[in-house]
């Protein structure tokens, strides 16, 4: 297998997520693209610690997947906060801060 | 040579057909396609079933590529439990059920141009650097060698990740706790 159609697919997820981070203005749809950038940052781990055949590769990956499930639980809870408070989870429409 | 030409040489070879690339070719497609239509689709619980075959398919390939332990932790944590919390946020947020008429357009072409650059920039890069590196996997990593990396070298990391999930799941519960 070549390292780079790994890679290509990985890129090719991250910029999907990317899209999905910046168009949707719904609060879940933003983390659920959150999540498929994060996948495709543990393929390019995975595919690298491979092609070197180190361990390091894996064991990151690992991590990531331990802060991705901390930060969904974190994200969820405050668009949550935001739905109590607000009746709605449209990120547009939470901008107290916006001078 | 044309690239039917490269093509033939490749299969004579044995190189192009085996049966790591078919596979890699389908379930990346699946991959692809599922990505695109969960930040597309209107409906968010659709969304969510759509980033199951994404993250399924990512599971395939760390299997693909030797790590079997990654893609069970892949199954349990991200298939298990976040797409769960996932169809429970979006339970609690009534709103978000159903449609979801928040795709904007000129917001939409924005984030569209942004990513098909992004994806540009990234793919000539790639492929300026690692156009013919190969994987050789000649047998699937072992568990042990993992745990041991994780449990000597990486200890610091392994024991501040530990703190930092007990950290987030007090964190989520004050959060979103009823006064």
């Amino acid at each position: 297998m070549i390292l780079n159609q790994f890679l290509l697919l990985a890129a090719i997820l991250f910029c999907i997520g990317v899209y999905g981070v910046l168009a949707r203005r719904n609060g879940i749809m933003v983390l659920m693209s959150v999540e498929i950038i994060l996948n495709s940052v543990n393929i390019n781990l995975v595919a690298f610690g491979a092609f070197r055949d180190h361990v390091a590769g894996e064991v990151f990956a690992l991590f990531v997947i331990a802060v991705a499930a901390a930060e969904v639980g974190i994200g969820l809870a405050i668009v949550l906060l935001i739905y109590r408070n607000r009746r709605s989870i449209d990120l547009t429409e939470a901008d107290l801060l916006k001078g | 040579m044309t690239p039917a030409g490269v093509l033939a040489a490749s299969a004579a070879s044995g190189d192009l057909f085996v049966a790591q690339n078919v596979f890699f070719g389908v379930i990346a497609l699946v991959m692809i396609v599922s990505a695109i239509r969960c930040v597309t689709t209107r409906n968010v619980v659709h969304a969510a079933l759509w980033l199951v075959l994404v993250l399924a398919g990512a599971a395939a390939q760390f299997i693909l590529l030797g790590s079997e332990f990654v893609a069970v932790t892949q199954v349990l944590v991200y298939i298990g439990a976040i797409i769960v919390l996932f169809l429970f946020g979006i339970m609690l947020t009534k709103a978000s059920m159903g449609d979801d008429d928040s795709v904007a357009g000129e917001k939409r072409l924005m984030a569209g141009l942004v990513a098909v650059l992004l994806a540009v920039v990234m793919g000539i890069a790639l492929v300026d650097s690692y156009s013919d590196t190969r994987v050789v996997i000649d047998e699937p990593q072992r568990f042990a060698a993992v745990s041991d990396a994780i449990f000597s070298q990486y200890i610091v990391a392994f024991e501040a990740v530990s703190v930092l999930l007990l950290a987030a799941l007090i964190g989520a519960i004050v959060v979103a706790r009823k006064e």
